[in-house]
């Protein structure tokens, strides 16, 4: 395998593979009730709590469309650069199943609510664009469950008919690494939308992942295999991994691949045959006649297209153009909605004689490590963004030095104490009165002769040994540029 | 005072108000007469104590402002009532009790009337015989052994012999008209989204309309007025202006045109259909109407596309009956093998066919070739009648190609039985508002019915006709009480 210019590649012998991956993504649809009945969809709530009798498929009960929901999909369609389909159709989608009370779901085949679309990866060699083909509205199954009872199977309703949105790409992907970031950056735009909480624990996000090789160079597309269900990224890179070089050693023994649905077993690290194309399910697609088509209006999508909030890569755009950050940098902060508000939030508390670097510094410096340690999102900060502006602002006006800042932070995140009180409280200030920290100065090198000498005579090294005498003399508080200056001046 | 079972419903209604009858006495005397005919086996549950308390507590605070008060009234079993059985005539839900009503049926309870029971029904309507229920084949008060129609077999069979003063069925693709015709009752069959499906056990969503069955015009009017509303429960249903259907019920009809589809005139058409569709023709012209022929060029097709549209949507609207939440169920080895078991047991055989033939018109590879092509022509059959009705107000057709047949006689030949609804089907595939009033008899005695079919949401207008040509037809049903010994 080389990793050539970031280009991941198959090798072998005589072959080099490319792998083209699509990916079908299930994002749940952040609402309070379901896509066709107003039961609650709160995770983790006790079993068959949050069911209706339409949820329930009991006898005579109709569905009746969220508008919510609708417009949520709209929004995203709108995130993701796409076109909206002013009409689109429900469809049922037959098959049996235990945790399938209709005996159908209700999804969108022929006519999806957003069309075609596009985002924007930003991968290290550059940036990649990756083709929406269409979102859907669909609902959820219920969840069956086999392990509680060595006879029976429990089914539990509460996921039944939960709105998803399936937004299925183009065959664009070429790597582990870059399904990684797509699905990060489709996470990132639904998360600013408010449209998807994104959260792959609680199975709000997971995703059938389409893989084939072919030769590279090829123009044309390897049978595909269809990866089913797949509900972390980690999982997706090792699913793909496995099951490219599993497609790669066929082809090179000189068997086909069959077109397939498959599992990955993520105990084992393997993906396994489910079903095969012929037994592949006969859905028996058609219109769901309880529902008419879904038509909106210029006006209702020009309502939800002038409520759209600023977007990951718009505002990637401006805090490049007006904070003057590095695009690396922009990228961190714009990621996520949370660190982009956070980080927004600090800018504007610092005022106007303001280091923006420096809060960048110390945003994706010590606070996310802190956030990384305490396995914290940035939402449950320990260090609000008012302090950590205050923070900052000490650090810039020099009445700390960065390393004392250090300390202060330390004492900060227990309480979100007020840096500018602990300063005063621990005496940190640092002593920036050239008089007093001359005294200091004269005094250490009086008490090391010797060393002035040796630093004169060219053993420049010596110069840090001052400094931190003179740090130490000062406990810490000494403004280390002017020790700095006054040392340059003395010796 | 007129034996009480024998008064029409608006009679009744009349004489609740004016305080000559209690509703305990009105309840009393159908609850006697029901009792009294079991042998019809139009009921399949009935619940005759909980009428007669509820007839007590209404006569204690009577309120006669309402359309229905204290009327009682059964109900075809495809109407889930609360707290009572509802089977929709099918071992499947032989033990189900919904915790819920039917937006059509609480529509009736809100005005007053009050359930004696659940009456007799195909198999979730499927059928046009009432052979296919579970719970047994009902019998025509007209003549013994004679089917009372279908699939509202039990509602025409109840409404014809007085067990209930009105009643309402639903009609896919003339389970209200064709019974209707074959017992010599009113049948009205909606438009689409007139009334609210929320609670009626479905067959075909995209065809299935409840609708009232009644004695005469005026009843059938005044519980349309009832049951039709806007429901937002269910999308199909539509938000139109709703007539005071009884009220602005008039035998004025002068000047109204009325079309007379040629197509209609089937090959090897019986010569009494024939003659009492030209009587019909002489009735609306002595009530002033003028007579147009018309064409409806893809009548034809009707009958084919609808046993592929309605047997499709049943496929999938009968998928839920599956044993694993409600209803009955079979013991399995496992998942597949419960269902199988589930469903072979528990659905009947028409109900078996129709499924069959749903899967495969909607499997892939079939899809374009049935189901596909079957919606394009009911496009055609809409079209058709979008133009007619640019040239009349009304169509006068037959109700049904003949009168009713014996029971058993067409158990074994389903198209012969699926012949039975050439006249309606249509009616049901372009939305359109159907109306079935008796206008004559057969050489045997029995009764025949005339269809009018009117514009979308113009019950009115039908419903006008039917009461102008109703006076004229001055039609009297031969019911012997033959089955009260």
């Amino acid at each position: 395998m080389s990793k050539n210019n970031s280009e991941y590649l198959i090798n072998r012998k005589d072959n080099q593979y490319e792998v083209v991956i699509g990916l079908e993504v299930h994002a749940q649809v952040t609402s309070e009730s379901k896509l066709f009945s107003s039961s609650a969809t709160k995770f983790g709530a006790e079993p068959n709590t949050q069911v209706s009798l339409v949820d329930a498929a009991f006898p005579g009960m109709l569905p009746v469309i969220n508008e919510f929901c609708v417009k949520q999909a709209i929004k995203t369609g709108i995130g993701l650069n796409a076109k909206i389909n002013k009409r689109s159709v429900f469809d049922r989608k037959n098959y049996f199943y235990a945790d399938l009370p209709q005996g159908y779901q209700i999804s969108q085949f022929k006519d999806p609510i957003v069309g075609e679309g596009k985002v924007f990866l930003d991968m290290s060699e550059g940036q990649k664009e990756v083709g929406i083909e269409r979102l859907h509205l669909e609902q959820d199954a219920g969840k069956s469950i086999h392990d509680l009872d060595p006879q029976s199977t429990f089914v539990d309703l509460n996921r039944s008919g939960v709105a998803l949105m399936e937004i299925v790409s183009k065959p664009d992907l070429r790597s582990p690494d870059e399904v990684s970031t797509y699905i990060k950056k489709l996470r990132s735009i639904m998360r600013y939308l408010g449209t998807c909480d994104g959260n792959m624990q609680e199975g709000s996000l997971r995703a059938d992942v389409n893989v084939s090789v072919r030769i590279k160079g090829s123009k044309e597309f390897g049978t595909r295999c269809e990866i089913k269900n797949v509900n972390s990224i980690k999982f997706m890179q090792m699913a793909i991994e496995y099951e490219a070089n599993r497609q790669v050693d066929l082809i090179e023994e000189g068997k086909s691949i069959d077109q397939e649905t498959r599992l990955f077993d993520t105990k084992k690290n393997e993906t396994r045959s489910m079903r095969s194309k012929e037994d592949a399910h006969d859905y028996r697609y058609f219109p769901d006649p309880d529902l008419l088509p879904l038509e909106v209006s210029d006006e209702f999508v020009n309502k939800i297209r002038s409520d759209i909030p600023e977007l990951p890569d718009d505002k990637k755009k401006r805090f490049i153009d007006k904070f003057k950050l590095t695009a690396y940098e922009a990228n961190i902060l714009v990621s996520d909605i949370d660190i982009a508000k956070y980080f927004e939030d600090v800018v504007a508390k610092m005022g106007k004689n303001k280091d923006i670097k420096l809060a960048v510094n110390w945003i994706t410096g010590e606070l996310f490590a802190v956030l990384n340690n305490k396995n914290l999102e940035i939402s449950q900060s320990p260090v609000s963004s008012k302090n950590l502006a205050i923070l900052v602002n000490l650090i810039k006006n020099g009445t700390i030095s960065g390393k004392i800042a250090k300390t202060v932070f330390e004492l900060m995140i227990d309480g979100d104490k007020d840096p500018q009180k602990i300063v005063e409280e621990k005496e940190l200030k640092q002593q920036s009165d050239p008089k007093a920290l001359e005294a200091i100065i004269d005094k250490i090198i009086n008490e090391n002769r010797d060393k002035a000498v040796e630093y004169k005579q060219g053993k420049e090294k010596l110069f840090g040994f001052f400094v931190g005498q003179a740090m130490k003399a000062s406990g810490g508080k000494a403004n280390p540029q002017l020790i700095n200056e006054i040392l340059k001046k003395k010796l | 005072m007129l034996d009480i079972t024998k008064q029409s419903l608006s009679e009744l209604v009349e004489n609740v108000k004016s305080k000559k009858l209690s509703s305990s006495e009105i309840t009393k005397a159908f609850v006697e007469r029901s009792e009294k005919s079991k042998e019809l086996n139009a009921y399949i549950t009935e619940d005759y104590a909980n009428a007669l308390d509820k007839a007590k507590k209404f006569d204690e605070k009577p309120n006669f402002n309402l359309k229905l008060p204290g009327i009682p009234m059964a109900v075809k079993d495809l109407f889930c009532t609360k707290d009572l059985k509802t089977t929709a005539g099918s071992k499947i839900l032989n033990n189900f009790v919904p915790t819920y009503e039917s937006t059509v049926t609480q529509n009736i309870w809100n005005e007053g009337a009050i359930l004696m029971g659940k009456l007799n029904c195909d198999e979730f309507a499927m059928g046009s015989s009432n052979e296919t229920s579970f719970y047994g084949n009902v019998q025509n008060p007209i003549d013994k052994n004679l089917v009372p129609g279908g699939s509202s077999g039990g509602s025409s069979s109840a409404v014809a012999a007085q067990l209930t003063p009105i009643t309402i069925g639903t009609d896919t693709g003339g389970s209200i008209r064709q019974p209707a015709s074959f017992t010599g009752t009113v049948g009205l069959k909606p438009t689409y989204g007139s009334c609210s499906r929320y609670g009626i056990v479905a067959f075909a969503s995209s065809l299935d309309q409840a609708g009232p069955m009644a004695q005469n015009v005026k009843d059938c009017a005044l519980l349309q007025e009832v049951i039709s509303t806007y429901d937002e429960k269910d999308s199909t249903s539509i938000d139109f202006k709703r007539n005071e259907y009884s009220r602005e019920l008039t035998r004025d009809i002068k000047g109204k045109k009325i079309g007379i589809p040629k197509e209609y005139r089937v090959d090897g058409m019986p010569k009494e259909i024939e003659d009492l569709w030209k009587k019909g023709i002489e009735y609306a012209k002595d009530c002033g109407a003028e007579i147009i022929d018309i064409s409806l060029p893809h009548t034809n097709y009707a009958l084919p596309t609808y046993y592929i549209v309605a047997p499709a949507e049943a496929s999938s609207n009968l998928a839920r009956y599956d044993g694993v939440k409600y209803g009955f169920r079979a013991k399995g080895e496992n998942l597949i093998d419960m269902y199988e078991k589930t469903r072979s047991e528990g659905f009947g055989a028409e109900v078996q066919r129709r499924i069959m033939i749903g899967t495969y018109v909607l499997s892939s590879g079939y899809y374009d070739a049935y189901y596909l092509k079957a919606q394009k022509v009911r496009k055609l059959i809409k079209n058709d009648f979008d133009e007619v009705f640019k040239k009349v107000d009304a169509i006068l057709t037959p109700s049904t190609p003949s009168s009713a047949f014996k029971i058993g006689e067409k158990k074994d030949d389903p198209v012969s039985m699926y012949l039975n609804d050439i006249f309606t089907v249509p009616v049901n595939l372009a939305g359109l508002p159907g109306i079935s009033i008796p206008a004559g008899h057969d050489a045997k005695g029995y009764p025949l019915g005339l269809q009018i079919i009117g514009k979308a949401f113009d019950e009115q207008n039908i419903l006008n006709i039917s009461y102008a040509m109703e006076e004229k037809i001055d039609f009297k049903n031969k019911i012997n009480d033959w089955w009260i010994k």
